[in-house]
């Protein structure tokens, strides 16, 4: 067999494949229901959101927006006209949809991510471990996710999470990991000295001293998974990414450019909201 | 018994401590260790013991050690062999959870540069310690207030750290290990971090404390003077071994080595030594029962020009010279009374020698040291001199 893997190549895509037809079939169990009912409350969230009339969410987008930025006017007034744009261009569905899309999938980098990257900031093996899967995750290019999470969950919103998932993660995890492991020394020292639990030192000093930077990492988390959007529109998830992918297959700089505008609007919202959550502090 | 007890107290930090243990038996030095194996000594055997209500000072330069000590006591570092015993509890030997539960009710911490949690207001941080003991919410806030107040820094609960001055922040880190109500606080290079004066009122503050509330406190310092001041006892540290333990007085005035003598060499000791130690037994006359005869043979006896007169109850009174003594007695006068000079310079036994100096100086006749008026001793300008020189003889030639 060695020889044979000297003259004719190592089957690693042969392999690959076999290794994703063997994970398909045998968790079948486990991804036919993730397909089907979480696809189903995806689609029931974004259509509750969908028959929330668009200026009732521009309203408490834009008071959001005014509150967390300090009372300013900027953010506001932008959300205002932003998301008007959007739907003045017959985008808003679509806008709810990718909404809907990067929220859940940014929220599931998040419940994933910080206890990976608390795990890896306690131990340095986990850290080792780790550190070239995230690179790995990172590097590989975004497309080539799509073709098992095709295999594992069909089309539509479900493997396009997945796709982000694994995209968008691991931000959060190295933020996370970072933060632990820059609180000052002496902070952990006098938690401990006082008899803090495990638990008690990460909850009460690690994890609230740690918070900007995992904010930060959550925020560039939030920032990759709408990225992932359009990438992730090429297996059938709806949103404005299905409009730039139709757009670019017909050539229409017009269309594509609109729906990418909305992108825009929709990236500029939600890059500023996260990150003021932490700035306040 | 002593609260505390260290034995053989080694930590080893590297990959090989087994060899490195060796190595030290063998009687390896720190740097020849540190080459054969790539391991560092951080504390090498340091034996000691505390008792109740002392201020015990561990005193080095960096890299000494003092540091990983103290963090052994309460194994925020583990030993590498040794033990720590805490009221006869081997504190090496205790799992996790014991181990927590000697943490939060016999040893409070405070840290060099305070380590007082930002996100948290002074009483927040104050009350950590209870806080993480699951204690009830108003239970915890009056025990932190108390321990606030004992600092005084009752009015500044709700501040947070970063509004507070560096001496402040620091009475925070201390009200935060009193409100544990510890039986030992362990002081991390406490006051290092403060300006010179703030430092002052924080140890005059400290020694006033520990006065009131009996607690056990081991102190570490790089600054001698520190040490000096308000150390009960003294533990000198050099790479990683104890050199000496003692007094501040037996640390100066016998220092165990040639390292602990250059230590000490600069140390102003018209500061730390008092009256007490350089006074020697008087010469004396009872102003009731002798007379101008009897006065001037105990000068000639001790080859003296003057002497000091008490009464039954040693209480000073005067002096007589000899001068006037032998006139008394050529004149024939009995009564010591009319020849009695009373502007005798006088010192209590704790007035420290730097005011002395300025005392003696000038005065042609020896100073007089009292205790409760009653006359315990007396100084020559020799012994003034010879203290300041730092003649360890001092002790016995004069004392």
């Amino acid at each position: 067999m060695l020889k044979d893997w000297f003259t004719n190549g190592i089957p690693i895509a042969e392999g690959t494949e076999w290794l994703t037809d063997q994970i398909t079939e045998g968790f079948s169990f486990l991804f036919e229901p993730i397909k089907e009912h979480f696809g189903e409350f995806m689609e029931f969230t974004a259509d509750k959101l969908m028959l929330v009339p668009p200026f009732i969410i521009i309203i408490i987008v834009a008071l959001i927006a005014f509150f967390i930025s300090g009372k300013k006017l900027g953010l506001a007034a932008f959300s205002i006209v932003g998301l008007w744009l959007i739907d003045n261009q017959g985008y808003w569905e679509h806008l709810i949809n990718t909404f809907t899309l990067v929220l859940i999938a940014s929220l599931l980098s998040v419940i994933i991510g910080v206890p990976i990257g608390i795990l890896m900031s306690k131990s340095n093996t986990v850290e080792a471990i780790m550190k070239p899967i995230l690179d790995f995750m990172q590097t590989m290019p975004a497309f080539v996710y799509l073709i098992p999470a095709v295999a594992f969950f069909g089309i539509g919103m479900v493997p396009g999470i997945f796709a982000s998932l694994i995209f968008a993660t691991p931000p959060t995890v190295r933020f996370t990991n970072l933060g632990i492991r820059q609180v000052s020394k002496e902070l952990v020292e006098a938690s401990e000295a006082f008899g803090s639990t495990g638990t008690q030192k990460l909850l009460k000093v690690e994890l609230p001293m740690a918070k900007a930077t995992i904010m930060a990492g959550i925020n560039q988390t939030v920032m990759l998974a709408l990225s992932m959007v359009v990438i992730a529109s090429m297996i059938g998830a709806p949103g404005l990414g299905r409009e730039v992918l139709s757009a670019l297959q017909r050539a229409q700089v017009g269309t594509g450019f609109v729906a990418g505008i909305g992108i825009v609007i929709l990236a500029i919202i939600i890059d500023r909201f996260t990150q003021s959550a932490n700035s306040k502090e | 018994m002593p609260i505390i007890e260290a034995k053989n107290l080694t930590k080893v930090f590297g990959k090989n401590p087994k060899q490195a243990i060796e190595l030290l038996n063998q009687g390896s030095s720190k740097e020849e260790i540190l080459k054969k194996t790539g391991s560092t000594v951080g504390v090498n055997k340091a034996s000691f013991s505390v008792e109740p209500g002392e201020i015990f000072v561990i005193m080095g330069l960096s890299g000494s050690g003092k540091s990983t000590l103290v963090r052994l006591i309460n194994r925020l570092i583990e030993p590498t062999t040794g033990s720590i015993l805490i009221d006869g509890q081997d504190l090496a030997k205790m799992d996790k959870k014991e181990l927590r539960q000697v943490r939060r009710e016999k040893l409070g911490m405070v840290f060099q540069r305070f380590a007082l949690f930002p996100n948290r207001t002074v009483l927040q941080n104050a009350e950590y310690g209870l806080e993480i003991q699951k204690l009830p919410k108003e239970e915890r806030a009056k025990k932190a207030r108390e321990a606030l107040e004992l600092v005084g820094l009752g009015g500044y609960t709700d501040q947070k750290p970063d509004q507070l001055s560096g001496g402040m922040q620091q009475r925070v880190g201390l009200a935060r290990a009193l409100a544990n109500d510890p039986e030992v606080l362990l002081m991390d290079e406490a006051f290092s971090a403060l300006d010179p004066l703030i430092r002052k009122d924080m140890q005059d503050e400290l020694i006033d404390l520990q006065s009131t509330m009996k607690k056990t406190i081991i102190f570490i310092t790089h600054d001698l003077d520190e040490a000096l001041r308000i150390g009960d006892r003294i533990a000198l540290m050099k790479d990683g071994s104890i050199v000496q333990i003692g007094t501040p007085e037996e640390i100066l005035m016998n220092p165990a080595n040639d390292y602990v003598e250059r230590f000490v060499e600069d140390v102003d000791r018209s500061k730390v030594l008092t009256a007490n130690h350089i006074m020697k037994r008087p010469e004396t006359i009872n102003i009731e029962k002798h007379g101008p005869r009897v006065a001037l043979e105990r000068m000639k006896e001790a080859g003296i020009s003057s002497i000091l007169a008490v009464d039954s109850k040693r209480n000073l009174k005067g002096y007589v010279t000899a001068e006037d003594a032998s006139e008394a007695k050529k004149k024939d006068i009995r009564d010591i009374s009319e020849i009695l000079l009373t502007d005798i310079k006088q010192v209590e036994k704790d007035t420290p020698m730097n005011e002395i100096f300025t005392i003696i100086n000038g005065s042609s006749i020896p100073t007089a040291v009292v205790e409760n008026d009653r006359l315990v001793g007396i100084i020559v300008r020799g012994a003034v001199i010879a203290a300041l020189a730092g003649e360890s003889e001092v002790d016995s030639e004069y004392a």
